[in-house]
């Protein structure tokens, strides 16, 4: 089984071919917010564990699920009495993209301890507030049928079409991906005419 | 698109550079000429003997910045490659591409077109401004092109499109002369010649095409593609074949500087050193006139027809080789080459 990136799951969501750019053509560009996560998980991966609260807490710890295929590093793993708490910290957005990815977190986590891990949070760098998102029975599955479809992706070496839409506007692969080239098959088609076609004479 | 780095040229002899911290140092006779922050740097050219440390060559490998060592008369002599870098089923689908006589042709039909136009587009603008016996000479060549082109819309055979790009070369090149407007008894070509060019046009172009070279090599590895499988050019060991695939659409670009430098007289006949028997080089001095020019024309913002946004026309040689690249992933039906205009 083709292993998957836990990281690959909120590329997914957020855009299929972002995905494909990272995960299966192996490019990954950076720009201003690419290295301003960077930064901030520079401090989260510090690999220590403190106590805060009586409650453990690890940082950058390494997650994976045999039975799902996948792996990563979660940002912050709370070991609290009633079971691991994963929290993510998150630069962008904490909607629905980053709720995929911290679900993956707590089925490796449940795998991992043995322990049911009901809910976890994402940390918004922006706000400097926590959101609690809870693992219920529908994202768990979206979760698991996202990853089943990366995998897939990977495996057959696919690389879906660029959205060309204002997703691209900040996207950091915008450059490899090209989207108005190859999401604006018709304008190319026209450019392809005029190869071959003389313009009017300038001479 | 993403920011055209400089290129630090070398081209005194005995110049030492090292790595110091995160600059590279130049010292010339023990006398530290230049600090330059790698961060700005995207490539070093070398020419001649001008020594590099270990340590300034193996981060330069890391950071897959390029090193390019020149001969000092100019001629390319080799590139510092780092890592295997990109991705192999880009690699795969390029060498399948390379076995397919079908797509093969597809795509050098794409280059040659765009050459063809690039020309003869240079050919119509400069005949503009040409007196009366110039112009037409210079727009009866343009003519030809036109027929050629007309001619290799309907090619699918490597070979006859490869014969289409020999004689729309010569078409070009037979009139070359008449777009050079100062001393041209003494600096104008008849027709194009190499390995030793044989004129001072000729050694210019030459001298710019082996900057252009190294330029379009360094995209090629920049994107992951294998710079040796061409599909125009035919392999042979040691020739890399897909850069110089991916020059054609930007000579005349370049001959057009080439041009400018002549008719401007910023390169004139004392910038070239004539060698017994009849070959001719740009000196050092002529050298420096051309890399500053050659920079300056990088950052010149150019309209990419392909991507409806403007960039430095440094970077074109980048962008056709992602084009390529997403071409050859099956994202684009065909290759976009590069229109000027």
């Amino acid at each position: 089984m083709e292993e998957v990136l836990i990281s690959a799951i909120e590329h997914w969501s957020y855009c299929e071919r972002q995905c494909a750019l990272i995960h299966v053509e192996g490019t990954f560009e950076e720009n201003v917010f690419t290295i301003r996560g960077a930064i901030a998980h520079e401090r989260v991966h510090s690999g220590e564990i403190t106590v805060e609260h009586g409650v453990r807490v690890v940082r950058g710890l390494p997650i994976w699920s045999d039975r799902l295929g996948i792996h990563g590093v979660a940002d912050v793993v709370e070991l609290r009495p009633e079971g691991p708490y994963p929290v993510e910290h998150k630069v962008g957005p904490t909607g629905r993209h980053a709720a995929l990815q911290l679900c993956a977190q707590a089925l490796c986590l449940e795998e991992m301890f043995g322990q049911a891990v009901p809910r976890g949070a994402l940390y918004s760098h922006g706000t400097r507030r926590r959101v609690e998102v809870v693992f219920d029975a529908a994202l768990r599955a979206e979760t698991e049928a996202a990853i089943a479809a990366i995998r897939a992706m990977i495996e057959e070496g696919r690389l879906p079409p660029a959205p060309n839409d204002r997703r691209c506007r900040h996207c950091a692969q915008r450059d490899v991906c090209l989207p108005a080239a190859t999401g604006e098959p018709a304008r190319l088609r026209a450019l392809q005419r005029e190869l071959f076609t003389l313009p009017p004479d300038e001479g | 698109m993403r920011e055209l780095l400089n290129t630090l040229f070398v081209q005194t002899e005995g110049a030492y550079l090292s790595l110091d911290q995160d600059t590279v140092r130049v010292e010339i006779d023990g006398t530290v000429k230049l600090r330059a922050p790698l961060l700005n740097l995207g490539a070093i050219v070398v020419f001649g003997r001008v020594m590099l440390t270990p340590a300034l060559i193996a981060r330069c490998a890391v950071d897959g910045r390029s090193v390019v060592w020149m001969s000092s008369t100019g001629r390319f002599q080799g590139r510092l490659e780092g890592p295997v870098r990109g991705n192999v089923l880009l690699r795969r689908a390029q060498h399948l591409a390379a076995l397919d006589e079908t797509r093969t042709a597809r795509i050098a039909r794409q280059i040659v077109a765009a050459k063809i136009q690039n020309s003869r587009q240079l050919l119509l603008r400069v005949g503009r401004d040409s007196e009366a016996e110039d112009r037409n000479r210079l727009a009866m060549a343009a003519a030809e092109l036109a027929d050629i082109l007309a001619r290799l819309r309907a090619a699918t055979e490597l070979n006859v499109i490869r014969g289409l790009e020999g004689e729309a070369a010569r078409a070009y090149f037979g009139v070359f002369g008449r777009m050079v407007r100062v001393d041209r008894e003494e600096l104008a070509p008849d027709g194009r010649t190499r390995r030793p060019p044989r004129d001072r046009t000729n050694a210019l172009l030459s001298f710019l095409y082996a900057l252009l070279r190294g330029d379009c090599q360094g995209a090629l590895e920049g994107v992951g593609l294998d710079p040796q499988v061409g599909f125009l050019h035919s392999l042979r060991p040691g020739r890399p074949a897909l850069a110089l695939d991916l020059m054609e659409e930007l000579r005349p670009s370049v001959d057009r500087l080439a041009l400018a430098l002549i008719n401007r007289r910023q390169i004139r006949r004392e910038h070239f050193d004539l060698l017994p028997g009849g070959a001719v080089y740009l000196n050092e001095a002529g050298r420096k006139v051309v890399i500053v020019a050659y920079q300056e024309r990088k950052a010149e913002e150019v309209e990419h027809r392909a991507l409806k946004e403007k960039v430095a026309w440094g970077l074109v040689a980048h962008v056709q080789a992602r084009l390529l690249a997403r071409y050859l992933r099956g994202d684009l039906a065909e290759y976009p080459p590069y229109l000027a205009r």
